[in-house]
């Protein structure tokens, strides 16, 4: 192994592969992880500009006054939207975070580089396919693709392609973490962070493998080998796929809450053995989620629908809310050594939200909580379901975990992952400031106004909710129109909020200043970060902030829980 | 710090705080009472989806609705048949492409079996404004028990997408006093 200096930063070469010394973190950065994880993050955040556009043409067709798109193409562009942001930002990024969290982390060389380009290709062309199938036509069938309606072949051929190449990319990061292992590149065991990507690998393959059992047959369905596809039996396999990949999406974006924690203010975990039981609930109890989505369907028993909806007893519920304790009671605790321990809520009046890696951070925390975690809950309630399946309540819901939360969480780390890995300087750090609170703004104002119209009754994937061309004439009360309008308001807000980070992104990935040794970065990191040796679990520290955040929180959870319940007691007589 | 190794390898044996063993343990019992409260409204509750369903071919239910509409029909609105069944007989619905069918009149407090089903793709029953919300397959019959509780014209709509009629793609239910109680 020979050290040297090329001028702008130290490289380190052996046999297999080539590192540089990352002067803030101390970490061995293979460079070949390097440009996987730049690829990755590139094209997630392209698919994300695509369909967020997308999702603002979608909104302003349901704001009633405005009316934008034709009826054939908001249904074409409604089933676009859904794959690109869900399925195509979200899975790219979530493969260069797994890259980042074995080779990065663990200081080691990521496996079979050339493999991750064939994944990368694989997943690009996937994605292209998609879009290209769908703007052909006879494809509209919005991502879920529920039999008896059919798509074109080309359509479930590309979700296989795209689903095989990120499975690759999974599968990587397992080898890297065995590499890293087998040749002692990190002691003890694996940090917290890599724990979390760990979890959500494990989850990956388990719905990605789903994603083909369900999706073969119905390709080969399309192509007319097949004769039938019973429509409750692919829900139930197709949830298990949708529906548990959302706990990639949890694992993942928790996983960079505590590493911006870490980078931004030293964080530790408050005990590792707490956080890493709470992920682990996610891996035993992920299977049963597919309940959620039929807890409204015929066939099926209460008694099934009753122990899957709960995750067995919301034990998977019951690893979020530990987490909801343990980022923030972490937060807590590193602000308090960091100097700030003047009453309940120094800490947090004074963290740096100038920042937009925390201020994502912390607002993708606490409304992931609060809109998505609680809403989730209610809307997997066995009964309570009745009230908004299918509602636009719906997709406030999971705007609420998946683009509050995730999407938030993930553009949050994207603002370290330009300067650490990218290595470039953020431009226009006075627009990237604002960026994290206009798109938070718009998440929380979409995911609540769209819950708010559900709960009115209005339908989600509708074109007309005024019903013009109905030969039996209906109305909706005039709340659901003013929540519509609303709802277009806050789209906006979000599409400009998203607008700005794509363009920071690609902007400083163009022409950022390159960050050479000695270079003070804008949004600075915390000085222990480069002090890799300090490791652990906190001392015992009092937590007061934390212990009224949560607080607010479990009150704010009874009571819409219950809200909820009252409103169901109203309705009509069912059994 | 999160993104290092815990400092025990053994990081199960390492303390735990006591902050997080209570948070742990009201979400633990939280979790439990929601779980077990599912399973009470079962037996307190009056809004419980019934699990009778039959596998049924399309055609045939088609023709059972057709039937029921014939033999019960009491007047014509829209082009569609205004059905008034006696309380206490089967009622059915039909959801097809892009129709609820037919228009049903029922009467407030009393109870019937309801039978739904669809021609052709998955709809979704949406009865509003009162907002309860029943998925619907074709191929399967499902069957509860219903009795409206307030009088009054409810719209169906439909709020799985089914197709570039999906918005057109409504029904009614007309809800009146018991006979004899005006
Ligand atoms: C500018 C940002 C966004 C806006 C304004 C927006 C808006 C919307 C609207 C209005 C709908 C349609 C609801 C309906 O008619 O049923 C929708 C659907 C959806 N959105 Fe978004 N969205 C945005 C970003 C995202 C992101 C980032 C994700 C995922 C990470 C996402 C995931 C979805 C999904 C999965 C659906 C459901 C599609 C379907 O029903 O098939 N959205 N969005
Ligand atoms: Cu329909
Ligand atoms: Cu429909």
């Amino acid at each position: 192994m020979s050290t040297t200096y090329d001028g702008m930063a130290s490289t380190i070469r052996d046999k297999t592969a080539t590192f540089r010394l990352c002067q803030y973190t101390g970490l061995k950065v293979d460079v070949a992880a390097q440009r996987l994880i730049i690829a990755n993050a590139v094209a997630a955040v392209v698919f994300l500009a695509i369909g967020g556009v997308m999702g603002l043409m979608v909104a302003l067709t349901r704001w009633p006054a405005v009316h934008l798109l034709p009826a054939e193409w908001f249904y074409l562009i409604l089933t676009a939207h859904g794959a690109n942001v869900l399925l195509f930002w979200i899975i790219f990024f979530e493969i260069a975070i797994l890259y980042f969290a074995s080779a990065v982390l663990l200081n080691c060389r990521l496996v079979g580089p050339r493999l991750g380009w064939f994944a990368f290709l694989l997943m690009v062309a996937g994605g292209i396919a998609y879009n290209v199938a769908v703007f052909q036509g006879d494809s509209t069938v919005m991502f879920t693709s529920y039999p008896p309606m059919m798509a074109k072949p080309l359509f479930y051929i590309s979700l296989i392609a795209f689903a095989v190449g990120a499975l690759i990319g999974v599968g990587l990061f397992f080898a890297t973490l065995a590499v890293a292992r087998a040749e002692g590149t990190y002691e003890g065991s694996i940090p917290l962070v890599t724990f979390g990507a760990l979890t959500a690998a494990i989850i990956a393959v388990f719905t990605l493998v789903t994603g083909a059992i369900i999706l073969v047959p119905t390709f080969l369905w399309s192509v007319g080998l097949i004769r039938e596809i019973d429509p409750l039996m692919y829900k139930l396999v197709w949830w298990a796929m949708g529906h548990s990949s959302q706990q990639i999406n949890v694992s993942a974006h928790v996983a960079i809450w505590y590493a911006i924690g870490a980078l931004v203010l030293g964080a530790k975990p408050l005990s590792e053995k707490v956080s890493r039981t709470a992920f682990f609930l996610y891996i035993l109890f992920l299977q049963l989620a597919s309940a959620h989505h039929l807890m409204a369907e015929p066939g099926i028993s209460s008694e099934w629908k009753i122990v899957n909806t709960s995750y067995m007893m919301y034990l998977a519920v019951l690893g979020s809310m530990i987490h909801g304790l343990t980022v923030p009671g972490s937060i807590e605790a590193a602000q308090r050594r960091n100097g700030f321990n003047k009453g309940v809520f120094e800490w947090l009046r004074k963290a740096p939200w100038g920042n937009p890696a925390f201020a994502g951070m912390f607002l993708s925390l606490v409304m992931f909580g609060f809109i998505g975690g609680i809403s989730g809950v209610v809307l997997g309630t066995e009964q309570l379901n009745l009230l908004m399946h299918n509602t636009l309540y719906v997709p406030g819901h999971f705007h609420g975990t998946v683009v509050a939360g995730t999407t938030l969480a993930f553009m949050a780390g994207t603002y370290l992952v330009l300067p650490l890995i990218f290595q470039r300087e953020i431009i226009w750090p006075k627009l990237a400031k604002l960026q994290p609170y206009i798109f938070g703004a718009g998440a929380a104002g979409i995911s609540m106004f769209m819950m708010g119209a559900g709960t009115l009754g209005a339908p989600r994937r509708h074109w007309d909710i005024n019903f013009t061309d109905a030969v039996i004439s209906f109305q909706h009360s005039p709340g659901v129109f003013l929540m519509m309008a609303l709802n277009g308001i806050s789209a906006i807000l979000a599409a400009l909020g998203g607008a700005i980070f794509v363009l920071v992104v690609v902007g400083t990935a163009l022409f950022g200043k390159k960050i050479g040794p000695g270079h003070r970065l804008t949004f600075p990191l915390h000085v222990g970060a480069r002090s890799v040796a300090k490791y652990g679990s906190d001392g015992t520290v009092k937590l007061p902030g934390t212990i009224v955040l949560v607080s607010i929180f479990f009150l704010a959870f009874v009571l819409y829980y219950f809200v909820n319940w009252k409103y169901l007691s109203d309705l009509w007589l069912f059994r | 710090m999160a993104i290092t190794s815990p400092e025990r390898r053994v990081w199960w044996n390492e303390p735990v705080e006591r902050v997080e063993l209570i948070w742990a343990g009201v979400a633990l019992l939280w979790g439990l009472f929601m779980f077990f409260f599912m399973i009470a409204w079962h037996f307190i509750g009056q809004q419980n989806l019934s699990n009778e369903a039959y596998r049924v071919v399309p055609d045939a239910y088609v023709q059972k609705v057709e039937d029921f509409a014939q033999k019960y029909q009491v007047r014509d609105e829209a082009g569609t048949p205004v059905v008034k069944p006696p309380a206490g007989v089967d009622v059915y619905l039909l959801g097809r492409l892009w129709q609820w069918w037919p228009v049903l009149e029922l009467e407030k407090g009393q109870s019937y079996r309801l039978h739904l089903s669809a021609a052709d793709w998955q709809h979704g029953f949406s009865l509003q404004p009162i907002n309860i919300n029943i998925q619907v397959h074709p191929g399967y019959e499902h069957v509860m028990t219903l009795t409206p509780t307030e009088v009054g014209e409810f719209g169906i709509i439909c709020n799985e997408y089914c197709g570039i009629g999906h918005h057109t793609m409504t029904g009614k239910i007309i809800v009146v006093d018991k006979q004899g109680a005006k």
